[in-house]
C-alpha cells in the first residue's frame, strides 16, 4: 500500500490538513491499515519537495497546516492509478518453497505439511471472515478489503490442494521404491 | 448439547475386491448454534458422512445420534418424520418443486408432516421473510434467480422447529455476493440455535464455520482450533 498515493487521491478532491489526511486514509481503508502522523507528515514533506503537492504559504509545520495537491500531483496519481503492480515475475513464496523442500526431507511426510499450511490458512480465513460478519456488509471499503485477503489466501489453499492431488497421483505413477518423482526436482531446478 | 453425534461412523461400499471404505471410525459432535465445515479431496466421504448424518443411508457401523437419539433404533418411517421435523437439507442445485411456488416450496415439509395448510404457509412466508424474500413468495422457481431460489431451499430447511441443517456446497453455483448472502443466511440461522454441517471444497464458505474438519481417505485427518480474535489481523503498518 502506497501511502504517497493515498495522500494525494484524498488531495485530489480538495485541499486538507495533516490530521484529516490521517483520518481519511484509516477510514477510507476500511480501518485496517494505521497510519501514524509523523508517517503522514514525512510522507508530505516528500510530496512537496517533489513538486506534487504545495502547503499554505507560511504556516506553521503541524496538524492545521493545509496542503493541496499540483498539476504535477494529478498526473502522477492518474499514472499510478493505471499501472498495475508488477506481478509478472513468480514470487520466492516461502510455502512453495518449503512444500518442495518437504519432498527432499528423508522421513517428511508431504501432504502433512501440507495439511499443517492449510489449516492455519483457513484459520487465518475464518478471523478474516468473522470481521466481514461482524461488520455485517455496512462498510464497503472494509468488504472490499476484507475479500481481497480472503481472495488471496483462497488462492493458496487452491494451489496446496492441487498440489496436494498431484503429489498423490504421482506417487502412484512412481515406479516402485521411488516415492520422490521428478517434478519436484525439475520445478526447483526452473526457480 | 450435541444436536448431531457421530460416534466411530464407519461406512463400506461393494463386497470383496470392490470394498470402498467411503468413512473409518468418524467421531463428530455438532453443537446447538454451531457451524461445522467438513473440507478434503473428492472421494475422501464427505457426502457420506452428510447423508449418514441425514438418515439417508446407514452407516455400516457405528451410530448416529440426533437430538440424543440414536437412529438405529428408529423405524423407516420414524426417520422420515425426523427428517420431515428436524432436519433441514440444503443441496448445491436446490431440489425445489417446479410446479409449486416459492411459498409452496417451503411450507411443503410442514404440511406432509400433517401441519394445516394455512399454518404451515403463515410459517413459511415468516421464513422467507427472515431470509429477505417476502415479495417473492408466490413465484414459482424458474421466475426466481439462482440466489433467490438458494435462500428459497434455506428457508424450506430451517422453516418450523429445525435443528439440524445439512448442506452440501450450498453456494457451488452461485458468484461470491450470492454465495456470501447464503452464508450469512446460515450464519443467521445458527444465531437462532440450529446446528449446521457444511460440506465444501471452498475454503470461503468453509470460513464461516466455527469449526473445519479434514477428512482424508475417510477419517477425520484434522480440525482447525478455536479462532483467535480477529484484532490480531488489524496490526500491520502500510508501507512509505
Amino acid at each position: 500500500m502506497s501511502v504517497r498515493h493515498a495522500l494525494l487521491a484524498l488531495l485530489s478532491e480538495g485541499p486538507k490538513y495533516g490530521l484529516q489526511l490521517r483520518e481519511e486514509f484509516v477510514a477510507r481503508t476500511g480501518e485496517v491499515w494505521p497510519l501514524n502522523v509523523g508517517q503522514v507528515y514525512t510522507t508530505l514533506q516528500r510530496l512537496e519537495r517533489d513538486g506534487l503537492v504545495e502547503s499554505e504559504d507560511g504556516a506553521e509545520p503541524g496538524p492545521q497546516k493545509g496542503y493541496q495537491i499540483t498539476a504535477e500531483g494529478e498526473r502522477e496519481l492518474g499514472e499510478w492509478l493505471r499501472t498495475p503492480p508488477d506481478l509478472s515475475s513468480p514470487p520466492r513464496d516461502e510455502l512453495v518453497i518449503k512444500v518442495l523442500v518437504a519432498l527432499t526431507v528423508p522421513g517428511t511426510d508431504v501432504h502433512e505439511v501440507i495439511q499443517a499450511h492449510r489449516r492455519y490458512l483457513i484459520e487465518l480465513m475464518q478471523q478474516w471472515t468473522r470481521l466481514k460478519e461482524e461488520d455485517g456488509g455496512a462498510d464497503v471499503a472494509f468488504a472490499l478489503v476484507v475479500d481481497a485477503e480472503l481472495f488471496r489466501l483462497d488462492s493458496v489453499v487452491r494451489w496446496l490442494d492441487s498440489a496436494d492431488g498431484r503429489l498423490k497421483r504421482a506417487a502412484t505413477q512412481a515406479p516402485v521404491g521411488r516415492t520422490n518423482p521428478k517434478l519436484p526436482r525439475r520445478t526447483g531446478a526452473r526457480r | 448439547m450435541s444436536v448431531l453425534e457421530l460416534r466411530q461412523i464407519s461406512k463400506v461400499y461393494g463386497e470383496g475386491p470392490a470394498e470402498v471404505h467411503a468413512l473409518r471410525g468418524v467421531d463428530l459432535s455438532v453443537d446447538a448454534g454451531m457451524m461445522v465445515a467438513v473440507m478434503g479431496p473428492s472421494g475422501s466421504g464427505k457426502s457420506t458422512l452428510l447423508t449418514i448424518s441425514g438418515s439417508l443411508e446407514t452407516p455400516t457401523s457405528g451410530e448416529v445420534v440426533v437430538e440424543g437419539v440414536s437412529l438405529s433404533g428408529l423405524s423407516r418411517s420414524a426417520k422420515a418424520q425426523l427428517r420431515r421435523r428436524r432436519l433441514g437439507f440444503v443441496f448445491q442445485d436446490y431440489n425445489l418443486l417446479p410446479g409449486l411456488t416459492a411459498v409452496e416450496n417451503v411450507a411443503l415439509p410442514l404440511e406432509l408432516d400433517g401441519t394445516s395448510a394455512r399454518t404451515a404457509r403463515r410459517a413459511a412466508l415468516a421464513a422467507l421473510e427472515e431470509l429477505g424474500l417476502p415479495g417473492r413468495a408466490d413465484r414459482f422457481p424458474d421466475e426466481l434467480s439462482g440466489g433467490e431460489r438458494q435462500r428459497v431451499a434455506i428457508a424450506r430447511a430451517v422453516v418450523g422447529e429445525r435443528r439440524l441443517l445439512l448442506a452440501d456446497e450450498p453456494s457451488g453455483a452461485l458468484d461470491s455476493a450470492a454465495g456470501e448472502t447464503v452464508m450469512r443466511m446460515i450464519h443467521a440461522a445458527c444465531n437462532r440455535g440450529v446446528a449446521a454441517v457444511l460440506v465444501t471444497h471452498d475454503a470461503q464458505l468453509a470460513s464461516w464455520a466455527d469449526r473445519v474438519i479434514f477428512l482424508r481417505d475417510g477419517q477425520v485427518a484434522d480440525q482447525t482450533r478455536p479462532p483467535h480474535g480477529p484484532e490480531s489481523l488489524l496490526a500491520k503498518e502500510p508501507s512509505q
